[in-house]
């Protein structure tokens, strides 16, 4: 019964956090009140549960008791401040929460998460305090964590914290689900926070995959609520899907000893055959539905590489149509180095170096690592191994991340000058 | 809630339009300006003289110091501002947006410090 008391609280708190912290906000007006509540609510169940055993819905248990939490804290204010119209004017405003009947029947209000994350991802808000809002709030996450996964010192990243709630409090950003002339743009800035927490745990190295991975899993975990929450926003689907994908090849992309494997020299057999599955479906759905995005048309282009049986098989035609279209939708440098490089692969590596050198024209890329690493490996294919090498060369001086650097290195001990040469492969 | 929403445009562009452009842009913040008078938004506003006509004002050790200027080193200069209600910062953005001068310009959107806030600070 002890052992199964706190693995249900810790279960519970990784699935009930946001949406119990969302209503309590809701009902409070404040982030600070709601998870000081739900704080005493999680140390009340402690004993609680340990003693008669967890309840038959330990989310709605933890919202009631929060939520009588948060009456209490209003109350002693109320009476420390000594102002007796106000305590009945919140005391009345409360009370439809105030004294559920049971534990087991407080009324859930699904649009509480929706309010929330849009809360936390409003653009007057930088996007590190969007980040890191969101994790602490949806994803429960405490600061401590976060602070370890992105890297920062602990007091910076409490102080963006704070002042990100004192900036919802003051200048009183809505905690609200946004009018529809701005619901896209709001939503495109949720699917970018959400991604970008995926990737910081992608892109972690091996060292320090630990704590990271779990980024990448709490923004699925994320990007599957904004899917139920807002269930026909292509894009929302599109992403999840897109996070899958890549993320089933987790375990393939860095070897024992930390080296990054490229797709084409990974073991297939190590992807992971249910997220693929997953993420095949839901980008076939969202692409049915004929509202094509970004997200979209990257998830489908990962979906052409998970359902290659080797990398031979590749459909690279379809893959260089799908980055065409991307291209044409929203272009950036990664998706123009990304279309070169298949172009590559479906047309030979003369033309997709000619699109490469394209796209850094003018040197608008000499500071881009991956614009380096890009066109060293197609000059490494083409046997132009001295030139390969001065490329690989400024990619490592501009590599922050160790992954990637050890791969550099080792391709650039393959292009080096001398006897011991090795040929090129391909 | 107040906020007040701070009007930064490019003296110097202002002064190259013409006539007929400048005579636009004030029929275009009257109008915006009526609107929000009609459902109570609007608490005061104006435009500021320019920038050469502004004085700063310090006190050290109990001296004055009034001196010309400031003279900032920035390519925008306070033109002017509104003082509105809106009911968050959703709508106050929203109603900047509107500000013409936000077309060319930049409008800091800035909320007062509420009497009971002030109180418990």
């Amino acid at each position: 019964m002890l052992e199964g008391a706190s693995d249900t609280l810790e279960q519970v708190f990784r699935e009930e956090y946001g949406r119990i912290i969302a209503t309590l906000i809701r009902h409070s007006g404040s982030f600070d009140l709601a998870e000081e509540a739900l704080h005493e609510a999680f140390v009340a169940a402690a004993s609680s549960w340990e003693r008669d055993g967890p309840p038959r819905n330990p989310g709605a248990w933890l919202t009631t008791v929060a939520q009588r939490k948060l009456l209490d804290a209003y109350r002693r204010d109320k009476t420390r401040a000594d102002k007796q119209s106000e305590i009945e004017y919140e005391t009345a405003r409360l009370q439809p929460f105030a004294e559920p009947a049971s534990l087991e029947e407080t009324v859930e209000y699904p649009d509480d998460r929706l309010r929330l994350i849009f809360t936390c991802c409003h653009p007057s808000l930088s996007r590190d305090a969007q980040v890191a809002l969101t994790l602490r709030t949806l994803g429960g996450l405490t600061t401590t964590e976060i602070a370890h996964a992105f890297l920062r010192p602990e007091t910076t990243l409490a102080q963006r914290l704070v002042r990100a709630k004192q900036k919802i409090r003051l200048a009183r950003i809505p905690y609200e689900i946004p009018a529809l002339e701005r619901l896209q743009d709001r939503l495109a800035a949720v699917q970018a926070v959400i991604y970008l927490i995926f990737n910081e745990g992608y892109a972690a190295s091996a060292g320090e995959s630990l704590v990271r991975n779990d980024l990448s899993a709490e923004a699925i975990r994320v990007g599957r609520v904004l899917c139920q929450l807002l269930p026909t926003e292509t894009e929302n689907i599109g992403l999840l899907a897109l996070m899958l994908l890549q993320d089933s090849r987790r375990k393939a992309r860095v070897n024992d000893r930390g080296e990054l494997i490229t797709l084409e020299e990974q073991d297939r057999s190590l992807w992971d055959r249910a997220e693929i599955e997953e993420g095949v479906r839901l980008v076939e759905t969202a692409l049915s539905l004929g509202r094509v995005g970004k997200y979209q048309l990257q998830a489908a282009i990962a979906a052409v590489h998970c359902e290659a049986a080797t990398a031979a098989d590749t459909d690279w035609r379809q893959i260089v149509a799908l980055y065409r279209e991307l291209l044409r939708l929203s272009s950036s440098p990664v998706v123009a180095l990304n279309h070169a490089a298949a172009v590559a692969m479906a047309e030979g590596c003369e033309r997709g170096l000619e699109l490469i050198e394209d796209a850094g024209a003018g040197g608008k890329l000499d500071e881009y690592y991956l614009f380096h690493a890009a066109r060293a490996d197609l000059l490494r294919r083409l046997g132009r191994l001295d030139e390969a090498h001065g490329a690989y060369e400024r990619a490592l001086a501009l590599s922050t991340n160790r992954v990637e650097q050890n791969y550099i290195r080792r391709r650039l001990a393959e292009t080096k000058s001398g006897p011991n040469r090795s040929k090129s492969s391909r | 809630m107040k906020y007040m929403l701070l009007i930064y445009h490019d003296e110097q562009g202002w002064n190259t339009i013409t006539e007929a452009e400048r005579q636009q842009i004030y029929l275009e913040y009257r109008n915006l300006r009526g609107e929000l008078e009609s459902r109570g938004q609007f608490l005061s506003g104006s435009e500021l003289q320019p920038i050469t006509t502004a004085t700063t004002v310090r006190v050290r050790d109990g001296k004055e110091l009034v001196t010309d200027g400031p003279f900032a080193e920035t390519h925008e200069q306070l033109g002017g501002y509104f003082l509105i209600e809106a009911k968050d910062l959703d709508e106050a953005t929203s109603i900047a947006s509107r500000i013409p001068s936000a077309r060319t310009g930049t409008i800091e959107v800035r909320p007062l410090v509420e009497q009971a806030a002030e109180a418990t600070a």
